[in-house]
């Protein structure tokens, strides 16, 4: 017997419809418990009934098909893309632009991110400028990227780099502020030099945070890409959904959102496996 | 021979110009070795100040304070501290937070085999001392409020410190396990021969741990007066119903109502519980 039914039985039925009531009650209260099963169920659920919806809005011929291809055209359209237009070279170089223009923006986010939210000096001298320049428009820098990097692979980066690194830096320097002030001066009555308290007390309490922080920017990362395909490219996810654009090719546009969304949900679950794994203590029941 | 810890005219300021306030005033007090003081007062009386400041985390503005005759300039490991909480490491077993001071340099210098040794054994004897040897490889977030307390007050006597000093380290935790660890702290404070500065809101708690008890009233903060605790050392709970006990208790609560200018309007509770009736 589960614990819902056990919960139902408890409850003496004083009209037919009391049960109900109460398992009406139960589903909605706030913050409350639903089962594995259910929330799997509720979750497919969620993507069948727009996919069902499509499909029978595309089969009725209610809307034009150069407007809204059916599932079965994109399908096609990936399976076609896959065998003649070489699909995995375009996911390759999109995810090649992505990680470096992201790694990049983390290499240089981390560390500064970690003085900004340590020393007050270095937060002054950096985070009002970082606000500021973090509000500008990522497209509005392609001119300028194009000029100062040119229309190479760099400039692709470039605009990646552009529209997570100011967000990163900002959001790594929050999590590093959130480190409990307790736990930094316990160590520093325990003789901890200042080194010491950031090796050992301020980067562990912190990484959890940052691991979270890194898949979030990393979803921004992907959302630049079709951005940064706009320089100049000729492969890539985003290109071809701009070039598809030009030929009225919707079933294909619809195809390469679609994948890199699913990409992008590929590499977020991918970040919570991680974040489970390497924080065991976070998951620690008593 | 100095005694653990002296302080001269000790003050401390706050601001500048129109934001200028004084928490500390003229504080002047000295605390022997292997004494247990302990430290009440209002709230806003700068207690808390006090406490930092002989921790070294916070600076003083005037007068001078030695720790066994040595001007405190910032936190050192000759001074322990135990925290309200949120002071455990979250990714660390309760056996790795006691050995946390293990990891700097400044206990790890000159290390040979043998003081390993004693450095485990030392955490070995903390974890049967505080009780916890059970949960040794437990996460904090496991444990309780009082176990996770526990492993605070290990920790910090982990370097053998002089001093131990402890801001409300039992202020969250429920009336039956703060008794447990008031008699816990009490044997093992006597055990180290380890002094205790501890600052509470507890008049109760005060007098039951402390062989003095220091009274500090606010605006400005300042010591109000010095109480000698008129029991034996070692103490158990029934002393709590004794009259010497309690007529302290009176004159220090008393005492701190009077210095904080906060009193239970009764006229004002008459008028209203007259009009309710009306």
């Amino acid at each position: 017997m589960s614990a819902d039914q056990a919960m139902t039985a408890a409850v003496p039925a004083t009209s037919s419809s009391a049960p109900g009531k109460a398992a009406r009650a139960r589903v909605w209260k706030i913050r409350g418990w639903l089962s594995q099963r259910s929330y799997w169920m509720l979750a497919a659920l969620g993507l069948a009934i727009p996919l069902a919806s499509w499909s029978a809005l595309a089969a009725f011929g209610a809307v034009n098909r150069v407007f809204l291809p059916s599932p079965a055209d994109v399908i096609h359209r990936v399976a076609v893309w896959f065998s003649d237009d070489d699909l995995v070279s375009d996911i390759g170089i999109s995810f090649f632009r992505v990680m470096v223009g992201w790694a990049l923006s983390a290499l240089i986010a981390l560390p500064l991110g970690l003085l900004i939210g340590t020393f007050r000096v270095v937060q002054a001298l950096l985070e009002p400028l970082t606000d500021f320049v973090r509000y500008m428009p990522a497209v509005a820098f392609i001119p300028l990227v194009m000029l100062w990097i040119g229309i190479d692979e760099g400039a692709k980066v470039g605009i990646i780099f552009i529209g997570t690194f100011f967000q990163m830096v900002l959001m790594v320097a929050e999590d590093v502020r959130r480190v409990p002030m307790a736990q930094i001066e316990a160590a520093q009555t325990m003789g901890a030099t200042r080194l010491e308290v950031i090796e050992h007390v301020i980067v562990p309490s912190s990484k959890p945070a940052l691991l979270d922080t890194l898949r979030v920017t990393m979803g921004w990362a992907w959302t630049y890409l079709v951005v940064a395909e706009l320089v100049a490219a000729n492969s890539g996810l985003g290109y071809a959904i701009i070039k598809a654009q030009r030929f009225l090719q919707t079933d294909k546009i619809f195809a390469g959102i679609i994948l890199i969304g699913a990409i992008g949900l590929a590499m977020d679950q991918s970040f919570r496996l991680v974040h489970r794994l390497a924080f065991p203590w976070l998951h620690a029941r008593s | 021979m100095a005694s653990a810890i002296s302080c001269r005219s000790v003050g401390k300021v706050f601001g500048t110009g129109r934001n200028r306030v004084t928490a500390l005033e003229n504080v002047t007090l000295d605390v022997a070795n292997g004494e247990f003081l302990t430290v009440v007062g209002a709230s806003g009386c700068g207690k808390s100040t006090l406490l930092r400041m002989l921790a070294g985390l916070e600076t003083y503005s005037s007068g001078s304070i030695d720790a066994a005759g040595i001007p405190v300039t910032g936190p050192g490991a000759d001074r322990g501290m135990v925290f309200q909480n949120y002071s455990l490491y979250p990714w660390l077993t309760v056996l790795g937070n006691i050995k946390f001071p293990r990891q700097l340099s400044i206990h790890t210098h000159d290390r040979t085999s043998s003081d390993v040794e004693a450095a485990s054994g030392r955490a070995d004897a903390l974890l049967h001392l505080m009780g916890l040897a059970k949960v040794a490889s437990a996460y904090p977030s496991q444990l309780s409020g009082g176990m996770q307390q526990r492993v605070a007050i290990a920790r910090a006597l982990m370097t053998r410190p002089r001093i131990l000093l402890m801001d409300e380290p039992f202020g969250a935790l429920d009336a039956q396990t703060r008794e447990v660890m008031h008699d816990l702290i009490l044997h093992v404070s006597a055990l180290e021969g380890v002094t205790v500065v501890f600052v509470t809101h507890d008049v109760e708690e005060a007098i039951y741990l402390g062989q003095r008890v220091l009274l500090m009233a606010p605006q400005p903060g300042r010591i109000d007066s010095i109480h000698q605790v008129p029991l034996p050392r070692e103490r158990d709970q029934e002393m709590k119903y004794t009259a010497e006990f309690l007529g302290l208790k009176s004159t220090i609560r008393e005492r701190i109502a009077g210095t904080c200018g906060i009193r239970t309007d009764t006229e004002l509770l008459q008028k209203l519980s007259r009009r309710a009736a009306e």
